[in-house]
């Protein structure tokens, strides 16, 4: 049994080929994070197809959830959902579930971003007070701090997401996605039988990065068969994490900021995280990471920032409870971060 | 004297032949391999004093290049004394930092209009002199462009730049850049410039096809 002097939130993840369902006591204990990806067998993300799993799984999710976190539903308080970003089909779903089980329960409602919901969670895990955030994923590459009431984006990829390079790296490379694994994390693993490095274009532009000619190299000379692919996925990573890093001590550099923290599911990655710990190491700064289970979409950081804004009283009307396709991070408001 | 800790340099305030000279000395970095490391450390310490040089031309002030060694990846410039943008900003009235940011986006002008891309237009690395002239320095990152994409990349970060640091006259300040880039670059070529800082921002977000 749990102790009744707690209250509990549930968090639903939808914005892309996760569902998940988290629930969290107030005090930040997560009780259940239970995940379901959709894997497209062609590789690549279909929303519909995605949002369609979604549907079909999220009964499944949720009692796994509740029965995992031995709680009863009538014990959640709060019910939250990722609003944003994201895409269309996948969002929607999640939130007619929150819907319904915000009005079947009679307990508020709360939207939550997404990427907001990676940096708590992480803070939260790796007890980081103050960080520098690289937020590396499938869909998003930002490098960001906060700053007067909110997180400002110091930088991004004016392209495609790195996690995105990798995974349509790995597809043209024939490399097949399996349950469990992540492209990016066979990517990884071919990587570490690469030796020879192969010149690949770097592009930095200040603390933004371009991703998409790096691909395109990448792809060519993979196509033209002169390097092997373990040379290639080595030389890869080496190349772009190398940008990610740059990236992070400018922005380390410019806002002396005391810690570093590291989250998205390309976290994952053995070889990023220790480059990004070397530029933490330089400045004298703390490195955190977000272990792999906070660190993939998942719905405990839905959860977990759910509860922050619901103690802001950032609580929605499910009639505004529209999702947000395109909502940036720097767009919203974290009354509950200290400057 | 180390004056400055950056991303990529270590920056020394030091007397060559009576003058104050900044030493700017690339690091080797733990973090990337080898080949990676000598190859960015080296171009950009040939290719930095280049661009600085060109941007002269431009008529665009920028520090005086002394001397360059390569395989130490160290530059020898002139030290430009006065103060950094980025600290002076909040200090100054609205019609000063106005004007300030005028003349900025003026200089960007012509930048751009002699083929360069400044590559890292944050407040830090323009500084404002005694003399009420601004300085631009840090051209490692820059390129050779004409291109409206490479232009609106640049314009972008300034944009950023003011939007994470000096988020309370954001809008302003860049409105400010804007109208001193049109007043030299002229209407047409600023309206496609602005037209493609709003298609990057619509970038790097979600994209819906993956
Ligand atoms: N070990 C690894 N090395 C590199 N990349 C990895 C590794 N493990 C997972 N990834 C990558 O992480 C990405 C998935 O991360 P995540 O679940 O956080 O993001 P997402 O579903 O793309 O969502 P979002 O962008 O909305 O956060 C994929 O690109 C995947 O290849
Ligand atoms: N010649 C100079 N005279 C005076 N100050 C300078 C000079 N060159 C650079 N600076 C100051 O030192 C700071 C760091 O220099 P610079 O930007 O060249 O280093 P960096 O390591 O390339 O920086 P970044 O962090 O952007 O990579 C600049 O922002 C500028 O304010």
């Amino acid at each position: 049994m749990n102790c009744s002097d707690d209250t509990y939130c549930l968090g639903i993840e939808s914005t892309a080929d996760d569902f998940g369902v988290g629930i969290l006591s107030f005090k930040g204990r997560a009780l259940a994070n239970i995940n379901s990806a959709y894997i497209n067998p062609e590789g690549g993300i279909h929303p519909r197809e995605a949002s369609r799993h979604h549907a079909g799984i999220a009964g499944e999710v949720l009692s796994k959830a509740f029965h995992k976190a031995e709680i009863k539903p009538k014990e959640i308080a709060v019910v939250a959902f990722s609003q944003g970003p994201g895409l269309g089909p996948c969002l929607r779903t999640g939130a007619t579930a929150a819907r319904a089980l915000s009005s079947y329960l009679n307990v508020p409602l709360v939207g939550v971003n997404h990427c907001v919901a990676h940096i708590e969670i992480g803070k939260l895990v790796s007890k980081a007070k103050d960080p520098v955030t690289l937020y590396v994923s499938g869909g998003n590459t930002i490098i960001s701090a906060f700053d007067g009431g909110k997180y400002r984006v110091f930088g991004e990829t004016l392209d495609i997401a790195v996690g995105n390079c990798l995974d349509v790296f790995a597809r043209a490379a024939g490399l097949r996605q399996k349950e469990g694994m992540p492209f990016g994390a066979m990517v990884e693993n071919v990587a570490s039988r690469g030796h020879s490095f192969v010149s690949l274009p770097y592009s930095v532009k200040g603390m933004n990065l371009s991703f998409s000619g790096l691909l395109t190299a990448a792809v060519q000379l993979l196509k033209s068969g002169k390097h092997t692919v373990e040379d290639l996925c080595f030389s890869l990573q080496e190349v772009g994490f190398s940008m990610l890093a740059e990236v992070t001590e400018r922005a380390l550099a410019h806002t002396e900021k005391p810690e570093v923290l590291l989250t998205g599911g390309v976290a994952a990655n053995n070889r990023l995280q220790s480059m990004v710990k070397s530029v933490a190491d330089e400045h004298k700064v703390r490195f955190c990471v977000v272990p792999k289970e906070y660190a993939l979409d998942n719905g405990a950081m839905i959860a977990w920032t759910g509860i922050l804004a619901y103690q802001h009283n950032m609580v929605i009307p499910t009639e505004k409870s529209f999702v947000r396709l395109k909502w940036r991070l720097d767009d919203v408001h974290v009354p509950w971060v200290e400057s | 004297m180390l004056i400055k800790k950056g991303a990529e340099a270590n920056l020394y305030l030091e007397d060559w032949h009576n003058r104050k000279v900044v030493l700017k000395q690339r690091l080797s970095k733990e973090y990337r391999i080898p080949e990676i490391d000598e190859k960015i450390r080296s171009q950009r310490t040939i290719h930095e004093p280049q661009i600085i040089h060109k941007a002269k031309e431009a008529g665009v002030p920028t520090p005086t290049i002394y001397m360059i060694d390569i395989l130490d990846a160290t530059i020898i410039m002139e030290f430009v004394k006065g103060k950094q943008v980025k600290q002076i900003l909040s200090d100054l009235s609205d019609k000063e930092r106005r004007s300030l940011c005028r003349h900025i986006g003026n200089l960007i002008g012509h930048l751009h209009t002699y083929g360069i891309i400044h590559g890292d237009l944050t407040t830090s690395n323009m500084i404002l002199t005694p003399t009420g002239k601004v300085v631009f320095v840090d051209f490692g990152l820059s390129e050779h462009s004409i291109e409206l994409e490479n232009r609106g990349v640049d314009l972008h970060l300034m944009k950023r730049t003011f939007q994470s640091s000096h988020f309370k006259y954001a809008k302003e300040c860049f409105d400010a850049v804007m109208e001193g880039y049109r007043r030299f670059m002229g209407e047409d070529v600023t309206k496609d410039v602005v037209g493609k800082i709003r298609e990057i921002e619509r970038r790097g977000r979600y994209i819906s096809a993956r």
